[in-house]
């Protein structure tokens, strides 16, 4: 299975010697050479093997609505069981910042749900170990935490992008300003997971964990596994306008200034990771 | 003065140990009834201003249509760039910590980014007559010199920024605009999450209950709202109107 050629990538970064132990535990994946070019792959496009939405084939906007709602279930019982698993150090900043945006996301399940009524759909199955490459909730996991946390980052960034994509499809519908008032605290998700996470790995002052995102870069520890979720926000051209040329700004600064999105089609891809099974 | 123009009210700014007393900030009042009329109005008794951008008697009005959100988007980010340009010019920022100072920084950038960006597009989607001019603002009443004020302003600004974006959304024509509209306010909402990150006690003040519904939604006002706001901030000193956006 693809999957499990990343499974060491999915570690932080800066816990090397750790990732290291762990990979002389898996002796099939020994061939590094091999490994690293399986994991140009990963978060996009190692999942199109027919894990496919169940998504009605009404119009746009229900689909748009329903793909939101798969990601909403996805964040949703992902922030649950983080904070069920006993990961999170208790009584700190990540526990704190964990149950708010569990909130937020079950508060969207609901509101989706709500809003499409007969066209609501049910959650999929999520495997949260995408097939046997993490660990995250399990205390025992050395790299659970740096997991969890690596998690939430590509979880949020991915709705972000999403929701941006789906925004077309909503336009002169009553879903556009609710979707867009989603969009934005999924921005103020991964702004503060990305703080959290340099806080945890001590990279606070790196220029790539402020909050947003520079050029195509994932940030500091984050696994090269999630790297399709930072692909394309590159882009330095609006509105058919280079911006680099036209403002003088560098393109790390004009990068950062506009958040790129995502088609349903990759959005679905990413997600589609961690789901384990199509009965939704 | 055939405009229609709404009663303007002159307040004193709140005190602060910084505020120059002489200084008195306009507020807006009957915003919610005057639907034709929205005048941000300057404190035309300083005979130090500079002049106007506008000829005599003429008031610019933001244009209807997507104009007319494009220029109510770029008079709100020629604020936010302005405030930030004040701010590295401060002695706060000179001497705050490498994490505030880099996030400032690159909340100029990205200010004057999107500022020169709304600037150009409009440009190329209208006469030069309908670009908004540059506009002129007064920040006296921000301490730059101190954490609190030049922080506590910031958040106001972009928790402003995500209010205006998400309630101008649905007033867009054309999917390509709101696309880079999409692009930019949730930007301004990372901007948010971190002020607020920095600046406010609690650890969940990055999205925190005073902004997000119970329905995990973010703030979306629409224009009359935030430009009633923002002239109440005091910080708008050029006069511009917004008679024709769309509702």
């Amino acid at each position: 299975m693809d999957i499990i050629k990343f499974l060491d990538e999915f570690t932080s970064e800066s816990l090397t010697r750790k990732a290291s132990s762990r990979r002389e535990m898996l002796g099939s994946l020994g061939n590094l050479g091999k490994k690293a070019a399986m994991v140009a792959v990963p978060f996009g496009l190692a999942s199109t093997s027919g894990k496919a939405f169940a998504q009605s084939s009404g119009n746009d906007a229900t689909a748009a609505l329903q793909l939101a709602l798969t990601l909403e279930y996805l964040e949703a019982e992902f922030y649950i069981k983080a904070l069920d698993s006993g990961v999170l150090p208790s009584g700190g900043r990540a526990e704190a910042v964990y149950n708010q945006i569990s909130k937020h996301e079950s508060a969207h399940v609901t509101f989706l749900q709500t809003g499409l009524g007969d066209n609501s759909i049910d959650s999929p199955e999520f495997d949260f170990t995408a097939g046997g490459a993490f660990d995250p909730f399990n205390p025992n996991n050395d790299m659970a935490y740096a997991q969890l946390l690596a998690l939430a980052q590509a979880f949020e960034d991915t709705g972000v992008r999403a929701y941006k994509g789906q925004a077309g499809n909503l336009m002169g519908t009553q879903f556009l300003t609710p979707a867009l008032q989603i969009h934005s605290v999924e921005a103020r998700h991964a702004s503060e997971i990305r703080r959290l996470r340099a806080d945890v790995i001590n990279e606070s002052s790196n220029e790539n964990a402020l909050g947003w995102i520079t050029l195509n870069n994932r940030g500091p520890g984050m696994p090269e596994a999630t790297q399709a979720v930072y692909d394309g926000e590159e882009n330095v051209v609006q509105g058919g306008v280079n911006l680099v040329d036209a403002t003088g700004f560098s393109a790390e600064a004009v990068s950062q200034s506009y958040d790129e999105p995502i088609s349903g089609e990759v959005a679905q891809q990413i997600a589609g990771l961690f789901i384990a099974s199509n009965d939704g | 003065m055939e405009k229609p123009r709404i009663k303007v009210d002159a307040v004193t700014a709140k005190p602060s140990k910084n505020s120059n007393s002489r200084r008195k900030f306009l507020k807006m009042g009957g915003l919610a009834m005057a639907g034709s009329g929205l005048l941000l109005y300057g404190c035309s008794d300083d005979d130090d201003m500079n002049p106007d951008p506008m000829p005599p008697g003429e008031v610019f009005d933001l244009g209807s249509g997507d104009v007319g959100i494009l220029n109510y988007a770029y008079a709100l980010e020629q604020l936010e760039a302005a405030f930030y340009t004040n701010v590295l010019d401060g002695s706060y920022w000179a001497g705050a910590n490498a994490e505030e100072k880099r996030i400032l920084e690159d909340l100029y950038d990205h200010e004057v980014i999107h500022r020169e960006f709304f600037k150009a597009a409009i440009g190329a989607n209208a006469e030069v007559s309908q670009v908004l001019p540059e506009l002129e603002f007064d920040f006296s009443s921000v301490n730059f010199a101190d954490r609190d004020s030049v922080l506590g302003t910031a958040r106001v600004l972009e928790d402003t920024g995500v209010a205006a974006y998400n309630g101008a959304g649905r007033l867009l024509q054309t999917p390509d605009f709101l696309v880079i509209a999409g692009k930019i306010v949730s930007v301004e909402a990372r901007h948010a999450a971190a002020i607020r990150s920095i600046y406010l006690e609690s650890d969940t003040a990055f999205a925190g209950d005073d902004i997000i519904d119970s329905n995990g939604l973010d703030l979306a006002k629409d224009p009359q709202t935030i430009l009633s706001e923002v002239g109440n901030t005091g910080f708008v000193v050029t006069e511009f109107t917004a008679n024709n956006l769309p509702q």
